[in-house]
């Protein structure tokens, strides 16, 4: 911790604003698509504009892209083991005898 | 016990060094407890991301599964709803943090204002979400609770529904799973709404405390972190949202 920023970083509205309206933007996008048949891609395109706005929330909002390293490392450790954690059980699901897959 | 303190404050004045009022004496610097707190406040927000994970990876699981029931039971919710409240959700998050920013600055009253915004656009968010919950309880979908399963096993007894997606009617065995829908549909968005009420709460403790100008003397700690858990909350929404609205329209 000793290598971090000595004066706090102030993120200014205008960024706030930017990532406001994109966030807002990429809603109404997702709502668009599911207009939109797209068969299985439907579900993929809908989480993988929810994984963007999360990082976008995460990066500015949450103001990790100008924090700490141990910030930033805390918190892709955390979604690495939570991405981790569900593999781990799907796999144990899938290869079941018992499951309906 | 008053001698003990009476020697602390003996030690500490040999070596004590100037710091503002809110540092506490066991940190070195400001920005040392600051990055402490933060951490710690990260930390928490993970053991959430685990405690939400579980329901997260049960709706994968379960979808999956009964897959049809999912489909025809995510019909029964309104995508203009659903949109409305995660505009609604996004726009707080903003304005939470231009709460931060606010507060960074020492503005004291643009930081009460964006305070009573959040606050007022939470209180929106869960009226929304109460107006979806009473229709959920007038149809008989609250699992638990005279169940029905008409609306999927003769899908023209609900026009309303009906018009839209013309759903085939369900064999009873798969209807009885929409249930298990609604069950996770009340348990996360519950759940979700149960973090949003415990957020307003705070607020209003903190807007309180900031008329007292609590946050503008550059302590920023509490908004910052507060910041960080209404945000989180921002996330698990975004992800609730095409999951449980979005993804079952085209099957």
């Amino acid at each position: 911790m000793s290598e971090s920023t000595e004066e706090h970083h102030i993120v200014s509205p205008k960024v706030y604003v930017t990532i406001a309206a994109i966030l807002l933007i990429m809603t109404a996008a997702t709502c668009g698509m599911s207009y939109v048949d797209l068969g299985v891609f439907n579900a993929v395109v809908a989480l993988a504009i929810a994984v963007f706005k999360a990082s976008l929330v995460v990066l500015f909002f949450m103001h990790v892209k100008y924090s700490s390293k141990l910030t930033k490392l805390t918190v892709v450790s955390g979604i690495f083991i939570f991405l981790g954690l569900i593999s781990m059980t799907l796999a144990d699901y899938i290869s079941r005898a018992w499951g309906r897959w | 016990m008053s001698d003990s303190t009476a020697i602390a404050h003996g030690n500490a004045a040999d070596s004590h060094h100037e710091h503002p009022p809110y540092q506490r004496h066991h940190f070195e610097s400001v920005s040392q407890q600051f990055d402490a707190t933060n951490f710690a406040m990260w930390l928490f927000l993970l053991t959430e991301v685990m405690f939400f994970g579980g329901l997260f990876t049960a709706y994968l699981i379960l979808r999956n599964w009964y897959y049809e029931a999912f489909v025809q039971g995510s019909h029964q919710l309104s995508i203009f709803w659903g949109t409305s409240n995660t505009a609604v959700l996004i726009t707080s998050s903003f304005t939470m943090a231009m709460a931060v920013w606010c507060a960074e600055t020492k503005r004291k009253g643009a930081l009460q204002l964006c305070l009573w915004l959040t606050f007022f656009l939470g209180l929106v968010f869960l009226g929304i979400k109460s107006i979806e919950y009473h229709e959920k309880w007038v149809k008989h979908h609250v699992p638990g609770f005279h169940y029905s399963v008409e609306s999927f096993t003769h899908p023209s007894s609900d026009p309303e529904v009906f018009n839209e997606y013309h759903d085939h009617p369900m064999a009873p065995d798969m209807a009885a799973k929409t249930e298990l829908y609604f069950f996770l549909y009340f348990a996360m968005t519950g759940l979700h709404a149960l973090h949003m009420i415990i957020g307003i709460g705070i607020l209003g403790f903190m807007l309180v405390r900031a008329r007292a100008g609590a946050y503008t003397t550059g302590h920023v700690t509490f908004v910052e972190n507060f910041g960080l858990y209404w945000h989180f909350v921002d996330i698990i929404w975004i992800f609730l949202y095409p999951l449980l609205y979005l993804i079952s329209r085209h099957t």
